[in-house]
């Protein structure tokens, strides 16, 4: 049996947690296959060597660092080019990805240049024999495939938190590489890294997601939202189509089929009355709380537990419970 | 300014939904189809491009059945000008065949752009717009929400997670549009009238052997839910022991 591959994703000279769920899935891998090395690989600025020991922490074994000046930030053209240069040198069973933003920009130009087939955002898989078994949610998550992904080595993205990253020794040899392509050479060019500012939390890795929808009336309403999800301590704020498309708050905070789809472990539904376009988003949430007028709204079929009256007296009301909570806790 | 537009024709899933006998598809009975969200953005950028420009024209290119053509006569009727139909029985789920066919049409095109939506809304897959760009060696950028194209040069953002990227790059290129970006226009009626007059080349492609197929398809477990706890703010106390001491989440 092979080696497998992972790909360590980093940022502005850290590695992200999709890195080590990256390699925890590889070293899976390879115990399920009857063993092989554990091979990662991490680009960035000079300096980004110092992140190898964490990767040797989850498990790998060799990791291949890659350091240039010229790739401080993400250079999809050089990344893409070295990682495929490194696996077809690797002959891997299979090597993974995140099906992050920037996971999901490099595997696909990976494959292609690998000329081998990608499984994308995927939330499970096992080994069948030679064949991997995938799944992976189709439809803004309304059903749920398993795929059958041939060949070698097999491509695989996964979906963030899909594999909880774990702690395993590694050999952790380190060897340095340089860029397969010179990273000044590529045509797309990363130019501004922007903060976008306001909650620190992204959706897709908050362990709690606090709503709103047009039961809030009033972009400044969302104020109330705000708090409940300062109160929580580790929320992120999103919102309905409706609101987003009303300008009320940024597009990226969209919660829905054509937004984002999330799967906290609590979800609390502000004013929001439950379009099939917005469950469609956050219907894989743990526990969903729904906060509305109506008690008629669809919200409340799908909700675990409902409160039915003004959000505008509920809400207030639930911050302070919530802040109470964290307090003592 | 010549932009081609790549389109599939999804099921529309705001509607309910069955699966099919054989366990890997969806029941076609009462399933509606129209063109991916995302792709109507990408229509809709291409042709504020080419209005901008006051020259050119938006091509749509879209693989599978016959009944594709139906998705590009929707486009025609916003404003698009022509279509390429590459004909196959079914749209495979591997897409790197996808993404070699389209490559293969669009090679000898002379586009300026080619723009996809970020994902088809079916398939949520978002990888045969990357693909073609590294098949065809020409640059790419995914996930874009904001686009500006001046001098053969272009600049567009991405959302990344908590943070967003400006890029720039030099025409031809790949684009992926995503949300908030446009808003695609409707069919307006002199479009739909215009619409039936324009042509749709239509031409079988070879797809070659998938490495990815479909085993199974299933509907998640339907949650049971529905619990209210009360009314007004005087039922919060109750919720609050709920999340703490049943759901264990706080």
């Amino acid at each position: 049996m092979g080696n497998t591959f992972a790909f360590a994703e980093s940022r502005g000279g850290a590695l992200r947690t999709v890195a080590f769920e990256a390699v925890t899935a590889a070293r899976r891998a390879a115990e399920v296959s009857g063993g092989g090395e554990v091979h990662a690989l991490v680009v960035g600025a000079p300096g980004i060597a110092g992140q190898a020991e964490q990767l040797a922490r989850h498990g790998a074994d060799l990791i291949t660092v890659v350091e240039h000046a010229g790739l401080e930030r993400y250079n999809p053209e050089s990344v893409a080019a070295t990682v495929a240069a490194r696996i077809g040198a690797g002959a891997y069973r299979a090597a993974f990805f995140a099906a992050s933003a920037q996971g999901r920009d490099l595997a696909p130009r990976v494959a292609a240049a690998l000329g081998k087939s990608l499984a994308s955002d995927v939330v499970a898989f096992e080994l069948q024999g030679e064949t991997f078994i995938v799944r992976h949610p189709v439809y803004a998550g309304k059903a749920m495939v398993t795929l059958r992904l041939t060949g070698s080595p097999a491509l695989i993205s996964l979906r963030p938190g899909a594999v909880a990253a774990a702690e395993a020794r590694g050999g952790g040899r380190v060897e340095q590489a340089q860029p397969a392509l010179d990273p000044s050479a590529a045509k797309v060019v990363v130019t501004e890294l922007l903060d976008r500012g306001g909650a620190k939390l992204d959706l897709g890795e908050a362990p709690v997601i606090v709503s709103g929808g047009r039961g809030l009336r009033a972009a400044e309403h969302f104020a109330l939202v705000e708090a409940l999800a300062a109160a929580f301590g580790n929320a992120a704020v999103g919102a309905t189509r409706a609101v987003t498309d009303d300008g009320w708050r940024p597009a990226t905070d969209q919660i829905g089929q054509t937004g984002r789809v999330v799967s906290p472990d609590l979800y609390v539904a502000v004013g929001i009355s439950g379009a099939v376009q917005h469950l469609a988003g956050m219907r894989t949430a743990k526990t969903i709380v729904a906060i509305n007028k109506d008690k008629d709204a669809p919200i409340f079929k799908i909700a675990d537990y409902g409160i039915v009256g003004d959000l505008f007296e509920i809400v207030p009301r639930l911050t302070e419970e919530i802040r109470k909570a964290k307090a003592g806790a | 300014m010549k932009i081609a537009v790549c389109i599939k024709r999804v099921p529309d899933t705001e509607l309910r939904f069955a699966i099919a006998a054989d366990g890997k598809s969806l029941d076609p009975a009462g399933l509606k189809y129209d063109l991916s969200d995302f792709d109507g953005y990408a229509i809709e950028v291409g042709l504020r491009m080419i209005e901008q420009a006051k020259t050119g024209e938006v091509v749509i290119i879209a693989l599978g059945p016959d009944a594709v053509q139906e998705t590009i006569r929707k486009s025609f009727s916003m404003g698009a000008e022509r279509g390429v139909h590459l004909r196959a029985d079914t749209i495979p789920s591997d897409g790197l065949l996808i993404a070699r066919a389209l490559a293969a049409e669009l090679k000898d095109g002379g586009y300026d752009l080619i723009l996809f939506g970020r994902m088809a809304t079916d398939s949520a897959a978002g990888i045969v717009g990357p693909m073609t760009a590294q098949l065809m060696g020409l640059p790419c950028v995914t996930a874009i929400s904001q686009l500006a194209i001046a001098d053969g040069r272009g600049t567009a953002r991405r959302e990344l997670e908590g943070v967003a990227e400006v890029v720039t790059f030099p025409l031809p290129a790949v684009l992926t549009i995503d949300e908030g970006i446009a808003r695609a226009r409707l069919p307006s009626l002199k479009g739909i009238m215009a619409a039936k007059k324009k042509t749709i080349e239509s031409k079988p492609v070879e797809l070659g052997e998938p490495h990815l197929t479909v085993e199974r398809m299933e509907l998640p477990a339907e949650r049971s839910g529905g619990r209210i706890v009360g009314e007004g703010p005087d039922a919060v106390p109750e919720l609050v022991r709920l999340l703490k001491t049943e759901a264990k989440v706080i």
